[in-house]
């Protein structure tokens, strides 16, 4: 195995769930190398939260992001250099609060990046508020009195927004969660991982998951309904059991590979050309 | 003077959005330009699609000209608006010519184009082409130098449209014989293409945007031209998604580009603050319109100078350049774009609609003097280190993809881009950035950067930015200022503009907006205003308008 990691004191509280998937990431991205992708072709994109750390802990090409622009600036990158397999690394607040619509048209438009989102169900770096998948109820230090709304299902979502790749992991399941990252890198098209993950901190729901996630898999890949069926087993309330395991892909054609087809390497624009009609 | 001598004319052509007064005046433009007029076209319009009232000032004359006058020689109306409205700017000798199967009670040059378009089993839209044929033929144009500009405007239809023209060139009778000039003709260009241009020709490679008047047009012609320029044109969900697309491309080793305006360059302003602390090079064009909010979207304003000099959180200095006229449009894109990779720093275009959507004479040779400028590149060996901690504060650039590891970071960090909180980390790279500015300033403060026009001697100076600087030419050479232009904004050349005030005793700042936002940002350089000359009505100073508030100064 390649060292991969950096010398940076990792300052994620005792227990995160952080830590399994920084385990599934590096034992993912290893396999991806040792199965020929070169490691400088690799880059992560960190947005901004206690999971966005990871991007000082590997030792990777990486983009520290703002908050909420992690999968903007990933399809900024890719489209500039389709050649590099960009993951994400971004937190529910983060992607369905302050960048949801980056989200949404990410998916929309099949950009070729892989996004995973832990999702521990609250802004924890901000020392505990809800987001847009808390449970309604949650007592944050903003709702005191617990929270009003009622959560969305993020898949359900990504479903809407015709994305091509919808996974759902759990940060305590380190291998099936690897399998899930080395699919979704591979995957041609925008692949969305969700990664459940207890905040031990601020939002300790470590029994909860335990006791509601089991492994599935979706027999018929590409069928909405299925998928559907799969995704709205739980909503994010307490109610339903929690399926883990690639819930829904469907190839077609992916925005950067789109957008790159006419450009010709060293070629000079026709300016004069161009200027001919101007007279 | 009578008009038979006079080679300067100013022709306003006008009717409801929908109906083809631009591109008519555009055609227009283009036959005076052929007989060897220099051209300005101002464009008024409004916020809508179909209706209101559309109008093009088209100024031909002998000189340069990069402004309207008050009064029109002529008159195109396609309906009877443009008449009611335009009719009290006609000077006393000028001519109407118009629709006459739409406008009835018009007195002057009536041509039949509904009529004529109708009889020769034409599209409506070909009655612009009647009417143009009938101006020709009423200016004494010859048929061929119309023929050839119908031509090249028209692409579908263009055999019909002739047949349309040739009636109505010969039912109309001569009244006067525009003269023609020796002057050869030159492209005509708005100032967003030739901002386009220049950043081509500065090898663009991916250009990022959300539609907003008047940047829009940046867009559309890039995207048009996509192909021959070899480069990618995306549009995105909005503003941020915009300036952050951009940063990730950069950061991955491609010359990004993005446009607004007002509002929409506001939501920018994270994406240039964090351009800035991750030392990725972003050419950002701002097209100023009237604020604040929405505005009156389709007109013109100087007001966001103050905000685009602040624009961004934090402790850095961007590059601004205000260009004044398409060549300067054309010229600084490119530039700016050079200038943001060689310091790895974010770099604004301020324009305003005005010269964004205004048409000018545009000088070939600019884009000679433009070529894609090296960044300073890593040289390959060792251990790649993105902010190495350089002596002029320049880190040697590497890309994700080259064999290295690259990390680019929004937050304070490193050398090596990891996140940092140490004092005498954070000290160390602000150190570092503070003199790459210093470096910037170098840079920029050198002759060029200030322009100086009129009566050179003279002790009255005007003090003119941006489309503002056309008018102000135009009247300082009429009434023996000098005139000083800052053309960069930031860095300030304080040195170049100190220059440029020798021997001034006077200073007058002439600014379309509200609170004469130059005065205080040169107030901030030591520089004190005597008198400012300020115009909110959104609309551009004419040539008369402003020669009058300047007389008694």
């Amino acid at each position: 195995m390649e060292k991969l990691e950096t010398n940076v004191i990792n300052t994620w509280c005792p227990g995160c769930g952080n830590f399994g998937i920084l385990q599934a990431v590096k034992l993912a991205v290893n396999d991806l190398i040792a199965k020929g992708t070169p490691r400088e072709k690799i880059v992560i994109v960190a947005d901004i939260g206690c999971n966005s750390k990871i991007a000082d802990y590997l030792n990777l090409s990486s983009f520290y992001s703002l908050h909420g622009r992690s999968i903007i600036t990933a399809m900024g990158i890719k489209m500039a250099n389709p050649e590099l397999k960009v993951i994400v690394f971004t937190g529910d607040g983060a992607a369905l609060d302050e960048g949801i619509s980056h989200l949404i048209h990410a998916a929309k438009r099949n950009s070729d990046v892989t996004v995973i989102m832990h999702n521990n169900r609250l802004f924890a770096l901000t020392t505990g508020q809800f987001t847009a998948v808390s449970p309604k109820g949650l007592k944050g230090k903003s709702t005191p009195e617990g929270s009003i709304e009622e959560p969305i299902n993020p898949l359900e979502l990504m479903m809407a927004a015709n994305s091509s790749f919808i996974a759902r992991g759990y940060s305590a399941k380190i291998d099936h969660l690897k399998n899930l990252i080395i699919e979704a890198v591979s995957h041609k098209g925008f692949s969305f991982v969700e990664v459940m993950q207890p905040c031990v901190s601020l939002f300790n729901n470590i029994e909860f998951l335990n006791e509601k996630a089991y492994e599935t898999k979706n027999t018929e890949l590409g069928s909405r309904e299925k998928a559907l069926a799969l995704i709205k087993e739980w909503n994010y309330n307490e109610e339903g059991k929690i399926p883990l395991g690639l819930l829904y892909k469907k190839d077609r054609p992916c925005y950067e590979e789109e957008m790159n087809k006419n450009i010709v390497k060293d070629k000079n624009p026709e300016i004069e050309k161009c200027l001919q009609a101007h007279l | 003077m009578s008009m038979k001598n006079k080679k300067d004319y100013s022709i306003i052509i006008g009717g409801a959005a929908g109906q083809g007064s631009r591109k008519a005046g555009l055609i227009i433009a283009k036959l005076f330009n052929n007989l060897g007029y220099n051209v300005f076209i101002n464009e008024d319009y409004q916020s809508l699609i179909k209706g209101g009232h559309n109008f093009s000032v088209i100024r031909v004359s002998e000189g340069q000209c990069f402004s309207t006058r008050e009064k029109a020689d002529f008159l195109l109306a396609l309906n009877e608006e443009t008449i009611s409205k335009h009719e009290k700017s006609l000077e006393k000798d000028g001519y109407v010519v118009f629709n006459k199967d739409k406008i009835k009670k018009a007195e002057g040059i009536g041509i039949a184009s509904d009529k004529i378009t109708k009889d020769l089993g034409g599209l409506p839209i070909m009655s612009n082409t009647a009417l143009i044929a009938g101006f020709s033929k009423a200016m004494g144009i010859e048929w061929r130098v119309l023929e050839v500009a119908l031509r090249k405007e028209i692409g579908k239809g263009i055999e019909k449209n002739l047949e349309i023209a040739k009636k109505a060139y010969e039912d109309t009778v001569t009244v006067l014989k525009i003269e023609k000039l020796k002057n050869k003709p030159s492209p005509l260009l708005t100032g967003n293409e030739a901002i386009a241009l220049g950043a081509v020709k500065a090898g663009l490679d991916i250009y990022y945007a959300y539609p907003m008047t008047p940047a829009t047009s940046i867009l559309n012609y890039l995207a048009e031209h996509e192909r021959s320029f070899n480069i990618i044109t995306s549009q995105l969900e909005n503003e941020i998604a915009v300036i952050n697309a951009a940063v990730g491309s950069a950061f991955a080793g491609k010359r990004s580009a993005v446009a607004s305006s007002g509002g929409g360059f506001a939501l920018m302003t994270e994406g240039i603050s964090l351009a800035a602390m991750a030392e990725t090079p972003v050419l950002v064009i701002s097209s100023q319109r009237s604020g604040p909010a929405t505005g009156v979207p389709t007109y013109s304003g100087q007001s966001d100078l103050l905000f685009t000099i602040n624009s961004g959180h934090g402790d850095f200095t961007r590059f601004i350049v205000a260009p004044g006229d398409a060549n300067e449009c054309c010229y600084w894109a490119g530039k700016l774009l050079n200038l943001a990779w060689k310091y790895q720093s974010p770099s604004i275009l301020l324009v305003d609609k005005e010269l964004s959507e205004s048409t000018f004479e545009f000088d070939s040779k600019i884009l000679k003097q433009i070529k894609k400028e090296k960044a300073v590149l890593w040289n390959g060996k060792g251990e790649y280190v993105r902010y190495a901690n350089k002596e002029n504060g320049i880190s040697p650039i590497a890309f994700p993809g080259d064999k290295a590891i690259v990390k680019g970071t929004s937050y304070e960090h490193d050398e090596k881009g990891l996140s940092a909180e140490e004092a005498k980390v954070i000290v160390l790279m602000q150190d570092k950035r503070l003199r790459k500015f210093k470096e910037m300033e170098k840079e920029v403060d050198v002759p060029g950067a200030v322009n100086v026009f009129g009566k050179k001697s003279a002790k009255k100076a005007i003090i003119a930015w941006g489309s503002t600087k056309g008018v102000a030419l135009e009247v300082a050479e009429k009434l023996g200022f000098k005139l000083i232009q800052p053309l960069v904004l930031q860095p300030f050349p304080i040195k170049q503009f100190k220059l440029a005030l020798k021997g001034v005793n006077k200073i007058v700042l002439v600014e379309c907006s509200a609170m004469g936002q130059m005065e205080k940002l040169l107030n901030g350089y030591g520089i004190k205003i005597d008198k400012t000359i300020l115009k909110y009505d959104m609309r551009p100073f004419t040539v008369e308008e402003l020669e009058r508030k300047l007389k008694n100064i």
